[in-house]
């Protein structure tokens, strides 16, 4: 690791070169922004994956801002300095056709440069794709679907959807989470910049990737392969809860869904229409599995992959209309009456 | 330099009818026409593939904006993507490859005159099939009409059950037909490069322009073919019930990624080594002396074909390819980057001791040197595969490509209408209009690309039609936007400039720039035989010896 030990000293001169240049206009171009969950910047890592490769690109950066520097100076010196003025009107310069010399040196420099660049990168790559799955470590299957994730934690039996749960990771003891990841459909793409780079979701072809999440909060993503119409609101939400949170989290998720007597007529309204074969609510007959599980739906902050707030008039819409928060998402408009969509809305509010 | 053009008597026509002139245009197999024929294609489709990256820019111009819906959105980047690529960037470089290479080794046409013609055809009905799609790809189903699959059409996006209707076919049919002319032309221009060069034209006497375009010709019949391959057989799967990409009866994603990117990344070469061609040409002109280090020039040119045959799944470090491979290609990756950068070194190299003249061919050629050495590092970035995994699929890629393919290859291309649009027409650009073109362009340009690397780097995915407030995205977007807008500007001062020109221009008589290439001994524009009496020429720069007998070239090589 001397190579990156190294860079983390540069990396303070190196973030004056070009993050300060880049944040600048970022603090300057955000303004007045929700203050709760972490920001996207993949310079400001909240995990390993992430932060070894800021350390390389740290390291990459300088390599090529020296680079830059060196060969604009040769072209704006060359360009001022011979420029033709007009008292040599007429004259040719002197006819120079090349040197065996010259061209060694700037062959064998870049080719100096090529295989340092080269042997870090290597490092990093090997440190982040061939690390071990610890004993301890959560696993998590993520499956892509046409514009939501499935999130499935196969050791805990848990089932849920767009909002990923994981613990903390203390260095001491660490909890790193494993996510395999499957595709239902279409090519997909898993970023959540400040936790690790992205890795596609391939149908046919299960990935794999790891984080261990140095700080608790909320960090956000999206997906980054275009996979359709909606792509745009494929977000994801991962949320990095302390040990006690994130049990007391399992714990709920592990139940069925809670029974409420006053929600009957809404639940019959589910179970009579086609809702019940597009969703799971555990503990019912409702299986589906097409869209999210939705044992725990009042559990989640957002619904449709992030695209809207979970708030009452929400659901509301997006059960009468889904288009009209995502238009092209999967779940077609249902023309429930009204007094069946207050009934269905008031079930789907007691699944806490 | 007098002209050769020999005028006969009788042989002066009079001025047809416009029916009669546009036969000829249409049935020509001339090379020279043949080349403005694709020119004037490829700025057809740039004007509406720039319309759809205004629309584009438009819709992201702040977060949640209904300017257009996402189905309108999607179709739009496919089809600016498609658009760009196919129908503006190969046709404008085998425009000028068509004009030039017959020129400049001295000979009277392509080796294969109607071929080329075949080619030209096939290539300008792939963007009308491509078009057309907006009026026939719903199909039977309704859905949707233009594709809007990316310009890429992953697997298993392309398929059936994703893509119902014809749009998608639309897209396979237009870059499969386009192909075959890609690979007509490639084969006229290498077998016209090693068989018609005039006396004396050895291999290493040829202009570095013809050698980088056979280096082009080269790789487009590796590159192209596989694309063509996989073009059948996604229509095997859409019509014929195959499965190779068809991942809901088993077939590989992967494998569509493989053929398409191994097709991918040499294109990029495809479209940078004719501008790298006309680098090295305009270059040592405006600087007054010849290129530095032909020879190198010659191998890094051929060896950057190599190499960058095995660097194509650097496109594909997210999908999860085990850590060997991750690490193989970056390395071949990054080894691209040396005679890469010996390129650069060597234009500066020409430009050193010279005296160098700003014509506007001169002021975009080094915008090419500036702009496609920053294009060069940012590649650097983005081949490092970890770094990759951030900035992939994001906006930081699309910052970079745009770098190389605005920047760079579109910088030169417009060097190249400034320098050879007199030999075309027999009338000089406008400078000052040109002065103009450039500098709107220039501001345009880095107000767009430099801005669009920091929301890649903020975390902001690409082919998204709108995104989430809050996230530090929206100025830099705005900004990006307003760039755009000036760019179009710029384009629509040269478009100007290319018709006033045509008919105000100065005349540009047969040698405008003092050159030395053999196309500048004769008249502008030159006859349809080229060449009266097929010239001998005794080293590079054969004019610089007709002009200077006392020191020729052909003493020192
Ligand atoms: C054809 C299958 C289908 C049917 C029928 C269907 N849905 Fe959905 N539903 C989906 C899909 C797919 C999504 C995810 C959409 C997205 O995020 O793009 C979804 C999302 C939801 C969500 C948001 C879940 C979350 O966590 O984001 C709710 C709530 C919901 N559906 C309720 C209903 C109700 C109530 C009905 C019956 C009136 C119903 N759905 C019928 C497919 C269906
Ligand atoms: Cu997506
Ligand atoms: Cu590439």
């Amino acid at each position: 690791m001397s190579i990156l030990k190294k860079s983390s000293t540069v990396r303070f001169l190196a973030q004056t070169i070009f993050l300060l240049l880049c944040s600048a206009m970022t603090v300057w171009a955000s303004g007045p922004k929700d203050p709760s969950p972490h920001g996207t910047n993949i310079f400001a890592p909240a995990s390993t994956p992430a932060k070894s490769i800021a350390d390389l690109s740290v390291l990459v950066l300088v390599i090529t801002g020296i680079i830059f520097v060196v060969v604009f100076v040769l072209l704006v010196y060359s360009v001022v300095k011979f420029r033709g003025r007009a008292k040599d009107a007429g004259r040719e310069p002197a006819q120079v056709y090349g040197s065996t010399q010259i061209e060694l040196a700037w062959t064998i420099i870049p080719i100096l440069i090529v295989v340092v660049l080269f042997l870090a990168t290597a490092r990093v790559i090997h440190a982040i794709q061939d690390a071990p799955e610890p004993a301890g470590a959560v696993q998590v299957t993520v499956i892509g679907h046409q514009y939501w994730w499935e999130f499935r934690y196969p050791k805990l039996g848990i089932v849920t959807a767009n909002e990923l749960h994981i613990p903390v990771s203390d260095p001491g003891h660490p909890t790193p989470t494993f996510l395999q990841l499957l595709s239902a459909d279409t090519d997909h793409s898993f970023w959540v910049p400040e936790l690790a780079g992205k890795t596609d979701l391939i149908p046919n072809h299960p990935n794999r990737m790891w984080m261990d999440p140095q700080r608790t909060g909320i960090f956000l993503g999206q997906c980054a392969q275009y996979c359709g119409t909606q792509h745009a609101k494929m977000l994801l939400r991962v949320s990095v809860d302390g040990p006690q949170d994130f049990a007391v989290w399992v714990r709920a998720q592990q139940g069925p869904a809670v029974e409420d007597a006053g929600a009957i007529a809404g639940r019959r309204v589910f179970e009579s229409n086609a809702c019940m074969n597009c969703h799971a609510v555990a503990g019912t007959a409702a299986d589906g599995r097409f869209g999210p599980d939705l044992t725990h739906l009042m559990s989640r902050v957002t619904i449709a992959a992030g695209a809207a707030k979970n708030t009452h008039d929400n659901l509301r819409l997006w059960i009468q209309d889904p288009s009209a928060i995502k238009p092209g998402s999967l779940m077609p408009a249902m023309k429930l009456s009204d007094t069946d969509l207050d009934a269905v809305v008031s079930y789907m509010e007691t699944l806490r | 330099m007098s002209s050769n053009a020999i005028t006969l008597p009788g042989t002066q026509i009079q001025a047809r009818p416009w029916v009669d002139e546009l036969h000829q245009w249409l049935t020509t197999v001339d090379h020279k026409r043949l080349g403005i024929l694709y020119i004037l294609s490829a700025l057809l489709f740039l004007a509406i593939g720039g319309v759809e990256a205004l629309i584009i820019r438009i819709q992201l111009m702040h977060s949640h904006n209904n300017f257009v819906s996402p189905e309108v959105f999607n179709r739009m980047f496919t089809m600016h993507g498609t658009t760009m690529i196919f129908f503006v960037a190969m046709p404008v470089l085998f425009g000028f490859a068509n004009y030039l290479v017959p020129l400049m080794i001295g000979a009277r046409d392509m080796a294969f005159p109607r071929l080329n013609a075949f080619s030209f055809w096939l290539s300008f009905l792939g963007g009308l099939l491509l078009y057309f799609s907006f009026l026939g790809g719903s199909g039977l189903y309704g859905a949707g009409s233009a594709p809007d699959v990316g310009w890429w059409s992953y697997a298993p996006l392309g398929a059936r059950a994703f893509s119902p209707g014809h749009s998608s076919d639309y897209w396979t049919l237009a870059v499969l037909v386009s192909g075959f002319g890609s690979i007509g032309t490639a084969i006229n221009i290498i077998a016209t490069i090693l068989c018609l060069r005039c006396p004396g034209m050895k291999l290493n006497r040829m202009p570095l322009l013809v050698w980088m375009n056979l280096v082009m010709a080269g790789m487009v019949l590796f590159a192209v073919t596989p694309l063509s391959a996989a073009q059948i057989m996604l229509l095997i799967d859409r019509y014929l019930g195959g499965h190779f990409f068809d991942t809901q009866a088993g077939g590989s994603a992967v494998l569509w990624m493989h053929f398409f990117w191994i097709f991918g990344h040499p294109e990029v070469y495809i479209l940078i080594i004719p501008c790298f061609a006309f680098m090295s040409e305009i270059i040592p002109v405006f600087s007054r002396k010849p290129i530095f280090g032909y020879p190198v020039m010659v191998a890094a040119t051929v060896c950057i074909a190599f190499v960058s045959m095995s660097v194509w799944a650097h496109h594909m470090f997210t999908i999860g390819m085990n850590s060997y491979a991750n690490s193989f290609f970056t390395l071949t990756t990054m080894a691209v980057g040396v005679p890469t950068g010996i390129k650069i070194f060597n234009w500066i190299g020409t430009m050193w001791g010279g005296r160098i003249q700003f014509k506007t061919p001169m002021l975009f050629s080094i915008g090419f040197l500036f702009q496609f050495l920053i294009a060069g590092l940012t590649g650097i970035m983005i081949a490092a595969s970890p770094f990759d995994w951030q900035l992939s699929l994001s906006y930081f890629v699309v910052a970079h490509f745009h770098y190389v393919i605005v920047g760079g290859i579109l910088f030169a291309l417009f060097a190249a209408f400034y320098y050879w649009y007199p030999k075309m027409t027999g009338r000089m650009l406008s400078e000052r209009l040109g002065k103009w073109h450039f500098w709107l362009f220039l501001i345009g340009f880095h107000l767009t690309f430099d801005v669009m690397h920091i929301p890649g780097i903020l975390g902001m995915p690409r082919r998204i039609y709108t995104y989430e407030p809050g996230r530090g995205w929206d100025t830099l977007n705005l900004i990006i936007t307003i760039g755009a807008f000036i760019q179009a500007l710029a384009i629509l001062v040269f478009l100007a400039n290319l018709v006033i020109s045509y008919f105000k221009g100065d005349r540009a008589g047969n040698d405008p720039w003092d050159a030395w290439t053999l196309e500048w001994s004769i008249s502008s524009p030159p006859p349809a035989y080229n060449f009266a009496t097929v010239p001998t020429v005794a080293s590079r720069r054969p004019l610089w010896d007709l002009k200077h007998p006392e020191d020729p070239d052909s003493r020192y090589e």
